[in-house]
């Protein structure tokens, strides 16, 4: 049981991986990526151990249906009143997957850099913030209570900026990134306040506060007369804005697109496969939340289910009109977070983790392969129209690892894609969600036409860029570094024909398309190891979630439907692209033209959100703030200083000058005046001393005589 | 003879001498003065001596005596040494110390 026991060294080897390669990593033969790349390997490999023995504790279980529990370690740091702070790991069969997801993606990344980051400004910190991205989806990844994920989730936020604003001497680049962060930002909010909000929910039920997750999954399973229902309700829709952020869903999704403007394996692991579905993985961990909040169960529409089907809709349309090939990849992305989203919302929780799985492979498969289009073919521009075209005849290996990937994302049989998004579509029409079930067709079929429309402006036709060495090359959208070293000058000559890309970058490829084409059979039906071995079984929570317990079965009908579809969407594509179809309709026809321009602006969103919303906020706020500031709370401290002035003169006059001295000045004066007086009794002269003796004597005798 | 005339005598004595310390303005006479007002005394403790049948009034009178041989030469030096210094016995001139 070592490697569930000590699964926490998963994500601590890629922190203490981060604080080397800071300390050490420029003086290293390689600049610190060795560094990495070992601990990230470790953490691999502590992860596949994980799952293996994870997947042995599930089919040593007694029955198909016997809990199996998950493995809880943590360590207590603060504690007061009986509420616990705690710092552990929850493995279970959630936990597993994502480990193995991030590892393995994470590695290949490193990889990948080690070719794509060659001679790079920042090569170092790079690699640093790499592990430390790693480090934190990792401890998110494994947190058993909400503190911690929540923490993780910050964290990979920060790396994200980070990652995004590698190149920061370039303004678009710190804008993009400082835009994905305030846009998560804003979703943290909604998880500040869940996760309180959660804190209370568990302390109603059991009557101690706890962020434990399992003890928050039970707490709403049940939520009785003693949480009540609005309380979960509340809790599910402050989540789900925390879901919105980080998971790219409308209205919160315009961050994504832009955090293209970092590196290319940044946006593969980032943007991707790995901090993008950390808000999926919110959903699917304190998944009774939800379920009960927003009372999936019931069918029709709710909140979450509505979000993703949307979000699907738009991010796909967006696809079809971009140039730039990785941002026809961010919005795939977008459309496809919203089919996660979409799942968990009608009730299809394995069927949203197993897209988040497969959905990892293919899509870091296709980033990873524009970056390489990039970097060999297209003189470091994601242009399709400018820069690319015809690559095929270079770049076959590339050609092939990207077209798998896109097959895979339009979900054809039998690659992984087919099965994740039909077991998703299956969910959906089974479970009185049919609407949803008509949108997730839509968003297929739009699926496999933006991604045909990709392929065939990168891959097919004729080559349109810049190769002539003579010639001077194109510079705009360029990213890979243009401050070059000495290195990269000679390794990275400006205007070589296209070629296919080295090993380093084309191996990953390859390792990704693998698990694109087969990852998928792991939930074939009947065979259902997936959903066997990652669904949660703990008896607690998760008691009253019917398609939890037995997911719809696979539906054969459905499945050919969802073929056909993607099928004779990328028939259609073809077809236009042969020039088979009427040509440039959005310049002929008005109505098409609008629509056109309305989606090249990404739905005026940018403009609202920038120029309306903030600015109307900035703007007379500001003003007024002004005023405020000069008018009040400055004539307040001015009349304030006055007055103590005032004060202080009063003081000073009266009661120190008068009073005080005057005081000191009289005693003073008695003491002299008395002094006086008594000095006459010194006349110098003996024979009055004399006289006062025998005055003296008299009385005494006197006295005596009467008293005595 | 009663006691009580010596007494009175002796008191009579006493009191001349003290009103002449008191009064007088010249410093030989002051220290006359005093030369009575002890022989007073004297004569008091003589009185009360003889009347009791002790000597011992008589020998406290020689002490007293002696004394005041004494204590005349030691002022006499005194207020010579004024006039020197002051040209003046007048005792009202020597208010050196007047605070």
């Amino acid at each position: 049981m070592f490697f569930l026991d000590y699964a926490w060294l998963v994500p601590l080897i890629p922190a203490l991986s981060f604080v080397v390669i800071l300390l050490f990593g420029k003086r290293m033969p390689r600049h610190g990526s060795e560094i990495g790349i070992v601990a990230v390997g470790a953490s691999f490999v502590l992860s596949c151990g994980a799952a293996i023995r994870w997947i042995m504790r599930v089919q040593d279980a007694k029955s198909a249906d016997a809990p199996v529990l998950p493995v809880l370690h943590h360590v207590t740091w603060f504690q007061n009143g009986g509420v616990r702070l705690t710092a552990g790991i929850q493995i279970d069969g959630l936990a597993v997957m994502m480990m193995f997801v991030v590892t393995i993606i994470s590695l290949l990344v490193h990889i990948y850099s080690l070719e794509y980051m060659r001679g790079d400004r920042r090569y170092t910190y790079f690699y640093a913030a790499l592990s430390l991205f790693t480090a934190s989806m990792l401890l998110l990844v494994v947190a058993d209570n909400t503190l911690q994920l929540l923490i993780g989730w910050e964290l990979v936020g920060v790396c994200s900026f980070m990652l995004i604003g590698h190149w920061w001497e370039e303004k678009p680049n710190s804008d993009a990134a400082l835009k994905a962060f305030l846009t998560t930002r804003t979703g943290d909010i909604g998880l500040l306040t869940g996760v309180i909000m959660t804190f209370f929910v568990v302390e109603r039920a059991t009557g101690v506060g706890s962020f434990n997750i399992i003890a928050l999954n039970a707490a709403a399973s049940n939520p009785g007369n003693r949480v009540g229902h609005t309380l979960i309700l509340w809790c599910a829709l402050a989540l789900l804005l925390a879901i919105m952020g980080k998971s790219g869903q409308f209205p919160l999704h315009t961050w994504l697109p832009d955090a293209m403007a970092g590196p290319t394996p940044v946006s593969a692991l980032i943007h991707a496969a790995t901090m993008v579905v950390a808000g999926v993985y919110l959903g699917a961990r304190v998944y009774p939340v939800f379920f009960h909040g927003l009372s999936i169960a019931d069918g029709g529409i709710n909140p979450m289910a509505a979000v993703g089907g949307i979000t699907v809709l738009i991010g796909a349309a967006l696809a079809f009109v971009q140039d730039d090939i990785k941002k026809v990849l961010a919005y795939s992305t977008i459309s496809q977070l919203g089919y996660m989203v979409m799942a968990l919302g009608v009730g299809a929780w394995t069927a949203a983790v197993f897209h988040l799985f497969t959905h990892a492979f293919f899509k870091a498969d296709l980033f990873l392969g524009a970056g390489s289009v990039s970097h060999s073919g297209s003189h470091h521009s994601f242009d399709m129209k400018k820069d690319m075209g015809g690559l095929r005849k270079y770049m076959p290996q590339t050609y092939a690892t990207f077209v798998i990937g896109s097959l895979a994302l339009a979900g054809i049989f039998p690659l992984a894609g087919f099965w994740s998004k039909d077991e998703i579509l299956a969910n959906a029409g089974f479970d009185n969600y049919k609407l949803f079930l008509v949108i997730g067709l839509i968003g297929a079929f739009m699926t496999a036409a933006y991604m045909t429309r990709c392929v065939y402006l990168t891959f097919h036709g004729e080559y349109r860029g810049a190769h002539d060495p003579h010639a001077i090359g194109p510079a705009d959208e360029a990213e890979h570094d243009p401050i070059d070293t000495e290195e990269s000058i000679e390794l990275d000559v400006h205007l070589h024909p296209p070629h296919e890309s080295n090993r380093l970058i084309t191996v990953p490829l390859w390792v990704l398309s693998f698990f694109a084409v087969f990852a998928g059979f792991l939930n074939f039906p009947h065979f259902s190891k997936f959903e066997r071995w990652f669904q949660p079984r703990f008896p607690a929570e998760f008691a009253g979630l019917p398609t939890l317990a037995h997911p719809a079965a696979f539906n054969a009908i459905l499945a050919a439907i969802s073929v056909l579809i993607a099928g004779s969407a990328i028939g259609i594509v073809w077809a236009y692209y042969q020039g088979k179809l009427p040509q440039g309709l959005s310049e002929r026809n008005a109505v098409a033209g609008a629509g056109k321009r309305f989606l090249v602006n990404k739905y005026y969103l940018d403009y609202l959100y920038e120029n309306i919303i903030v600015a109307g906020i900035k703007g007379p706020i500001a003003a007024g703030v002004y005023w405020f500031n000069q008018n009040v709370i400055d004539n307040v401290l001015n009349y304030t200083g006055r007055g103590a002035r005032a004060l202080g003169q009063f003081t000073y006059d009266y009661v120190d000058q008068k009073g005080v001295d005057g005081l000191v000045n009289e005693i003073g004066t008695i003491t002299g005046d008395s002094g006086g007086e008594v000095r006459k009794l010194q006349t110098g002269r003996l024979q009055f001393y004399a006289l006062m003796l025998v005055v003296a004597v008299v009385i005494f005798a006197g006295a005596l005589w009467i008293f005595a | 003879m009663l006691l009580n005339q010596f007494l009175i005598l002796a008191a009579f004595l006493f009191c001349t001498g003290a009103y002449g310390v008191l009064a007088r303005k010249h410093a030989v006479l002051v220290l006359m003065s005093i030369e009575l007002m002890l022989a007073g005394v004297n004569l008091n403790l003589v009185a009360f001596g003889a009347f009791h049948n002790s000597e011992l009034g008589q020998v406290f009178a020689l002490f007293v005596l002696t004394i005041a041989a004494a204590e005349v030469g030691i002022g006499l030096a005194i207020v010579l040494l004024i006039y020197r210094n002051l040209h003046s016995a007048d005792l009202d001139d020597v208010d050196t110390m007047k605070g």
